[in-house]
């Protein structure tokens, strides 16, 4: 492999992998935070176990998502040392502001709720909570304000003397509506994906009829937003599409796998091709849905891949303007699919959960395992979409890949470096997955009492 | 505001963040790395940990804006140094994630050994940058391999790598390490109580002497690895001189059981030295061992004037604010950490 596959590989897996983390923070923070808040104004009892219990989870997954994001700010200058020297005007504003303003923010606050019960006056503890969660959110539109720029840039000119771009519009560039539908569809995503998180766990416990009073208006609450949070992704992600039509038109042909330009377009449910998918085996269309999706219009026309592809090279040059299509295919539907079972399913628990003794049917036995994978799988595809769909360019239009890799990297560097992330992430993810499960399963009590569960002596510390 | 004021401000802001985070998470990786020594029982350990369980993330940022803010306002700086120390970079984020996780994990499980080695996992962590930030910053003052396209000229590689362990780069990243331990000892006689609090003094009286040589050892190499002798940025005048008084005397608070003053003069020996490190610099960011044409300054390594002055009107607006409510952090969790079980935060 050369440097540049490598580099890409590095940055793809511990990117998906901070990204595994950072939805649920997202979301579950704003939950924890209510439910202290309903605490506080009731002082029922069950708010504060539900607080304790769903916090914990919070805290064991928020770690992972700090400790991984670190890797990622540093890794522009590492990997992509050429990118930074191209961009770094324009996309260092982001990240520095983001550290700034949200980092510290999150940060600072969380310690002061992890650590403050009982020592910080308890109004003060609770604004903790929810300034960490503003502040996790607001680290999110910021680091997609950076990536906005580069699936379409705005706000830059490129300098003649340097050939880097150059910001001449700050506004502009936090007012991309390209990323604001990135942050409308993340954050909606976020909230939703702690809602199934929630969803899962609760049922586990209800089927094993435990702590209902924790875990029926944990589920209820969930259903609620879930359903709420579901829509707006979709709306969000159809919002995305339209985007997409004006700025990558590529993306979106690639993502249909449409090779000839279709007026009105189809839609299509199911293509088997083969692997470079130009072959069509079978395929199920359903007409006029693409040309809706990508313009809210029955009838306009989307173009196809080989006639982009002739438009790019003219625009820009000889070369391969096509990202990997079985990719590109396959995760929008495995998204997309998700989407419309999320919505779903969120509306039906909703419903279903108004009837008495909801929790003895049998579909109930699925929903711990379902509830809470899926919405992790959409999660994934939908990056892995947006950044592979994006190819051959690093930002669109301006700088490729290739041009980006930082030059004195040796292919030892790189795989020692890529090696040891795995090796580490990996055991990181078990210590993380099996407390994650050792504290939802043992349930509200071992979370409201862990201060007793000290070990007596360390290893030959006998006293 | 031209360009060059600028360009001016930026380097200043940048070498406040790196001193802020000397500073504050100095004392972090010196606790961090003392910790498996110092709490003998589970309950020490908890209340060495919680004297900074509450504010390492917050000055852990510190570095995250040093690094965001380098990004922003001097891209080939960024570019250059984090590509060059590929990796030492790479062992200081495992450092950091090792540490990181271990905080919020090793209570999850009551069992003896798994605490053990979350606690290990914390010292080492500490350990890993605490050295490699020392080493790499000597590799800074002494000069890199940097060519006329502002990249190492060498391929990275092992080779390289290792060459950062020169001489001068192990006694810059063994000093850094000796002082942190000293300053960790001190931030935990001021916010320990009891018999804790006792052993912390007695092992920063421990520490000193080891501490104060690496710093003279330090302050003699510099004069044979760079050119400070000929070639200065700005006359740094009394800051080296300030900072070396600064730590003499702090033995005298040590011995007197000041653990205030002892903590103060250590923090102003660790940032003086820093300002005379950025002094000595400037207006270089990055020196090149080749050629001085091919050194990185302020001026062919920044962003443009527009950039910059939009993120100096951010920074205006948001760093007091952000001082003040990290100040407010310290100032509500002020009172001293005893190793009472009844009383501790797991
Ligand atoms: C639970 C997660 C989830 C779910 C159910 C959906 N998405 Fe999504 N999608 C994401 C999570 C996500 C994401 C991982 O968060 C992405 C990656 C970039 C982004 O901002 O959001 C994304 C990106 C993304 C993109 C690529 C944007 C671009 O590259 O410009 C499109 C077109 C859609 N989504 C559309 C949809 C549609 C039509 C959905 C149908 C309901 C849908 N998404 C459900
Ligand atoms: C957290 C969600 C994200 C995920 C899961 C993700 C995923 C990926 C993946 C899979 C790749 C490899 C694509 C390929 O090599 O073909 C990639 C590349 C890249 N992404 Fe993202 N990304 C995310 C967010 C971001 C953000 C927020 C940024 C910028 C601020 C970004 C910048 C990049 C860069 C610079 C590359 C390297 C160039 C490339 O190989 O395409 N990504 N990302
Ligand atoms: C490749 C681009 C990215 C970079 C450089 C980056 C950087 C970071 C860093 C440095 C942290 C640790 C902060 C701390 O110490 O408290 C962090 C955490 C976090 N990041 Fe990322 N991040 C990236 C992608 C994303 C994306 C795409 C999102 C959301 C849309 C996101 C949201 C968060 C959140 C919510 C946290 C808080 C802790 C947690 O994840 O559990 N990040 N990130």
């Amino acid at each position: 492999m050369n440097p540049i596959t490598l580099s890409r590989w590095q940055f793809g897996l511990t990117t998906i992998y901070h990204w595994l983390f950072v939805p649920l923070t997202l979301g579950l923070g704003w939950f924890v935070a209510y439910m202290q808040t309903r605490y506080y104004q009731t002082r029922d009892e069950n708010y504060k176990k539900m607080t304790k219990f769903w916090g914990k989870l919070y805290l064991i997954n928020f770690a992972i998502g700090v400790v991984t994001g670190i890797v990622q700010e540093f890794q522009f200058g590492m990997n992509w040392s050429e990118y930074s020297r191209f961009v770094g005007d324009i996309f260092g504003a982001p990240l520095a502001i983001e550290a700034l303003l949200a980092f510290f923010m999150e940060s600072t606050f969380l310690g002061v709720w992890i650590f403050g019960e009982g020592k910080v006056p308890e109004k003060v503890h609770l604004a903790a909570i929810w300034l960490a969660a503003i502040g996790s959110n607001l680290s999110a539109v910021w680091i997609l304000i950076a990536n906005g720029w580069m699936q379409h840039p705005v706000g830059y000119a490129i300098n003649e003397v340097t050939g880097r771009a150059e910001m001449t519009d700050f506004i502009a560039v936090i007012g991309n509506p390209k990323a604001w539908v990135f942050i409308w569809h993340t954050l909606a995503d976020g909230l939703a994906t702690a809602s199934f998180l929630i969803i899962g766990v609760s049922a586990w416990h209800l089927i094993r009829k435990q702590y209902t009073e924790v875990f029926k208006p944990s589920f209820q609450m969930a259903a609620l937003v879930g359903t709420i949070a579901s829509v707006f992704v979709f709306l969000g992600g159809h919002t995305m599409g339209q985007y997409m039509y004006e700025a990558q038109p590529m993306k979106l042909a690639a993502l249909e796998a449409i090779w000839e330009t279709e007026q009105p377009a189809s839609f299509s449910i199911i293509t088997i091709g083969d692997l470079t998918g130009r072959q069509e085996v079978w395929s199920l269309h359903v007409p006029y849905v693409m040309s809706f999706l990508a313009c809210n219009n029955f009838s306009c026309e989307v173009k196809g891949v080989d006639q982009l592809q002739t438009e790019y090279e003219a625009k820009y040059g000889p070369g391969n303007y096509i990202p990997l299509m079985v990719v590109t295919y396959w995760t929008f539907r495995i998204m997309m699919t998700i989407g419309f079972i999320m919505m779903a399913a969120a509306a039906w628990l909703l419903f279903a959960a108004r009837r008495a003794g909801y929790e003895n049917a049998k579909w109930f036995k699925f929903l711990p395992f379902w509830a809470i994978a899926l919405p992790y799988f959409a999660n994934v595809s939908g990056w892995v979409l947006t950044e592979m769909g994006r190819q051959p360019w690093i930002v669109f239009g301006l700088l490729k890949v290739q041009d980006a890799v930082s030059p004195n990297l040796t292919i030892l560097d790189l795989w020692i470096s890529l090696v040891g992330y795995t090796a580490v992430y990996g055991i990181l993810a078990a210590v993380m997955f099996g407390l994650m499960k050792k504290y939802a399963v043992a349930g509200p009590d071992a979370a409201m009492h862990e201060s007793v569960d000290v070990a007596p002596s360390l290893l030959g510390a006998q006293d | 505001m031209s360009y060059e004021f600028l360009q001016t401000l930026w380097f200043i802001l940048i070498a406040i963040l790196w001193i802020g985070f000397y500073f504050l998470e100095g004392f972090d990786f010196g606790v961090g790395m003392l910790l498996p020594f110092l709490g003998k029982k589970d309950e020490e350990r908890r209340a060495v940990i919680n004297t900074i369980g509450s504010t390492w993330d917050g000055n852990e940022v510190w570095l995250l804006t040093a690094g965001g803010a380098t990004f922003a306002a001097f891209p080939h700086w960024y570019a250059t140094m984090f590509s060059g120390f590929y990796l030492a970079l790479f062992l200081l984020l495992v450092g950091l994630i090792l540490r990181g996780v271990s905080f919020e994990y090793r209570s999850k499980n009551p069992d003896p050994k798994w605490r053990n080695r979350f606690d290990w996992m914390i010292a080492v962590g500490s350990f890993l940058p605490a050295l490699l930030l020392g080493t790499a910053f000597a590799n800074l003052a002494k000069g890199v391999p940097i060519g006329a396209d502002m990249n190492y000229v060498s391929p990275n590689g092992l080779a390289a790598t290792l060459g950062l362990l020169n001489p001068f780069g192990l006694v810059g990243g063994l000093t850094t390490v000796a002082v942190f331990l000293l300053h960790g000892a001190n931030f935990l006689a001021l916010k320990l109580d009891g018999d804790l609090r006792e052993r912390a003094r007695a092992i920063s009286k421990k520490l000193y002497f080891p501490a104060a040589l690496m710093v003279i050892a330090l302050a003699v190499t510099s004069y044979i690895y760079t050119d400070i002798s000929t070639k200065i940025g700005i006359d740094p005048g009394i800051v080296p001189i300030a900072s070396a008084v600064a730590l003499l005397v702090s033995i005298y608070f040590i011995n007197r059981k000041m653990e205030g003053w002892a903590f103060i003069t250590v923090s102003l020996h660790i940032v003086l030295t820093q300002v005379a490190f950025f002094m000595l610099m400037f207006p270089r960011v990055m020196i090149s061992s080749l050629n001085p044409d091919w050194n990185l300054t302020i001026y062919n390594a920044s962003s443009s004037q527009y950039t910059l002055t939009v993120m100096s009107l951010v920074a205006l607006v948001f760093v007091p604010i952000v001082l003040v409510y990290q100040g407010w952090t310290y100032y509500m969790f002020r009172k001293r950490i005893s190793a009472k079980k009844e009383t501790l935060v797991y």
